[in-house]
């Protein structure tokens, strides 16, 4: 029997599901190692390119690296001639000898030997200080931040700079050096300038015109200007205009200039977070009775803050390595103190600056690194409390 | 809606809840509010309505000092706004206000978005916070939620917390500024269910509204706007029965279909 189109269309329009189908599995090409690597370094033909360069590049890289760093590399010796191919008759890679020596010069500078203890005791409890505040699961954080941001501010001065009274003497700032001194600037760097770029933040998008006028030009004047300028105002400069009893030290001058150029950065990075969010959130917290500063703190900021986790870190690790640069108004931070170690005669050998400076680059790479991924654990974790 | 299912008209209060009078607003030139006139006795209920851009949005925003007024007086409660932060925030803590896009913060739990306010603006303990918290939230029908994100729950659940955050503070005046707007139609309902038990309770409202329904069940007045100025207000079965102004007429043959 034939059917008409009438009823041919008729019977295509009316369908019911007699049974359900049931979820099946991917098809293997999807899952596992291959899936991986089909999806992510083999999906398209200029992915595939990239993969191939890529892959040629670290063959090319990392056995060189290797051969210089370990395999053809010297560990043990007392001076130069156990790091010259002249004397050793083979080829020679990293001097590792010359950095031993070198080390506690590069971690305290020319800080006086018997009191070297006291630099380590504020490593200790600076290290002690950062787990507490970063481990979020640490117990009693709330006195972690009192620690940190009181406690351990006053016990590094007194630790590092003397106190006379309870037997530490005075060692001056002239003697500071070496990752001490990269440390405490960069430290003072990042306390100081979230805090205060928040505030300059604030002051840019407050309704009071003096407020934001000052803000404004604040930020806009030291964002102007490069660092280095600002380095040398306040070591070179600064001491024409203040009386000398009053002339503050080297070292203090820099770390103010440092800690008000990164906040001029750091408002800047903060005022982008604000932007985004969206008026609605004030709205709703105004609209519950919540004033000001309570919205901005338990509201505003939270938010804000969180998106602009990137960029924070992206100044802090800019920041951490623009303290290199206060070698220039004599300084001694860890790069100058490589950079002094490395023309010293006794290890005058062809290898001896390659090692500093893989030393310096090891020690940069791994505090920046260390914050890198520390970033982004955060936003991570802070990304799964709130999605669904 | 039928006739049956009207709320029976609470008692109003003799004392007047919000007062606006001769209220001017102005977007630089752009004149948003003329001249309105509204008085709103406790235990009322307000429908406003209005094609878009007619300034009932803004009216009410004024109330809680959103938006600012230039001209005019309103009285909230016995209390004048006026520039004085500190009346405003005395202000804002007696009326609790519901959005069209909810406004709920996103980085903090159900549970917490409903404390927060008690817990900083009115200084009560955590717990007693909490405790109100949860009694608004079965209210509302969503105290299994508690724990989660905001993000994590469908709309009309968002706007349920938001009006229990709302009530938090024990405000004695609610707004609704098209609280159903931006729902997906299946949730409408269980927004103005909640709405119309606020309603139940006495509650003094002001609702911005597209949802003629729900005026023709819970309110004593419906005050309709055009071009920034209330060009009519009735009881809603005189309203919808025999408008009066030809825009009232006009804008309700659009919307009744």
């Amino acid at each position: 029997m034939t059917m008409s189109e009438g009823e041919l269309a008729v019977a295509e329009l009316h369908f019911v599901r007699d049974r359900a189908i049931a979820p099946q599995p991917p098809p293997a090409s999807m899952t596992g190692a291959l899936g991986w690597v089909r999806a992510n370094l083999l999906s398209t033909p200029f992915n595939i390119a990239l993969t191939v360069i890529v892959v040629a590049l670290l063959a090319w890289v990392i056995p060189e690296l290797a051969k210089f760093l370990v395999f053809d590399a010297v560990w043990s010796g007392a001076d130069r001639d156990a790091c010259r191919e002249a004397v050793q008759h083979r080829e020679i890679g990293a001097c590792w000898p010359f950095v031993w020596e070198r080390l506690p010069y590069f971690v305290y500078g020319s800080y006086p030997i018997p009191e070297r203890w006291r630099v380590d005791a504020f490593f200790v409890m600076l290290a002690l200080g950062i787990v507490w505040l970063l481990w979020l699961e640490a117990p009693r954080r709330d006195i972690g931040v009192v620690y940190c941001f009181v406690v351990l501010p006053i016990a590094a001065f007194i630790l590092l700079h003397g106190f006379e009274a309870i037997g530490l003497p005075v060692v001056d700032t002239v003697l500071w050096g070496g990752m001490l001194v990269t440390i405490v600037v960069a430290s003072v760097g990042i306390v100081v300038s979230l805090p205060l770029g928040i505030l300059l933040a604030l002051g840019r998008r407050s309704h009071m015109p003096t407020v934001r006028l000052f803000s404004t030009l604040f930020i806009e004047f030291v964002r102007g200007v490069p660092l280095i300028t600002v380095l040398f105002m306040a070591s070179v400069m600064l001491p024409l205009f203040v009386p000398e009893r009053l002339e503050p030290d080297k070292l203090l001058r820099a770390l103010i200039g440092i800690a008000l150029f990164a906040s001029a950065y750091m408002a800047e990075v903060v005022r982008a977070g604000l932007q985004a969010i969206p008026k609605g959130q004030f709205e709703g917290a105004m609209a519950v009775g919540l004033g000001y500063w309570p919205m901005m703190r338990l509201i505003v900021l939270p938010q804000a803050l969180k998106i602009t986790i990137p960029n924070i870190v992206n100044t802090y690790i800019g920041l951490f390595k623009d303290t290199t640069l206060v070698f220039i108004v004599g300084i001694f931070d860890f790069l100058r103190a490589v950079e002094v170690a490395r023309i010293d005669p006794k290890w005058a050998t062809p290898v001896t600056s390659t090692t500093g400076y893989a030393v310096a680059a090891m020690f940069y790479l791994a505090f920046c690194y260390g914050m890198s991924r520390y970033a982004r654990a955060m936003e991570a974790r802070l990304a799964a409390g709130e999605k669904r | 809606m039928s006739e049956t299912s009207r709320i029976k008209p609470t008692k109003l209060n003799t004392a007047v809840a919000v007062e606006l009078d001769r209220v001017n607003k102005w977007y630089g030139d752009f004149h948003v509010l003329r001249d309105i006139d509204l008085k709103v006795m406790g235990g009322e209920r307000i429908v406003i309505c209005g094609p878009s851009g007619s300034g009932k949005s803004t009216m009410i925003r004024c109330i809680n000092r959103l938006e600012e007024h230039q001209k005019g007086r309103i009285v909230v409660d016995g209390v004048e706004l006026t520039s004085d932060l500190k009346k405003i925030d005395e202000i804002r803590r007696e009326v609790g206000m519901v959005f069209q896009h909810f406004n709920l913060f996103p980085h903090l739990t159900v549970m917490e978005n409903c404390t927060l306010a008690p817990i900083w603006v009115r200084k009560m303990p955590k717990k007693d916070a909490e405790d109100i918290a949860m009694q608004y939230l079965r209210r509302v029908k969503i105290p299994e939620q508690a724990s989660k994100y905001p993000g994590q729950l469908s709309g009309g659940q968002q706007q349920r917390v938001a009006i229990a955050r709302a009530l938090c503070m024990n405000p004695k005046i609610m707004l609704f500024d098209e609280p159903t707007s931006a729902l997906d139609p299946e949730m409408v309902k269980e927004v103005l269910d909640t709405m119309v038990g606020l309603a139940e309770d006495g509650m003094t409202m002001l609702v911005v509204t597209h949802e003629m329904g729900f005026a023709r069940q819970v309110a004593n007045r419906i005050v309709f706007m055009d071009e920034g100025q209330i060009v009519e207000a009735n009881a809603p079965e005189e309203f919808f029965a025999h408008p009066k102004h030809e825009r009232t007429k006009l804008f309700l043959s659009q919307i009744l279909r």
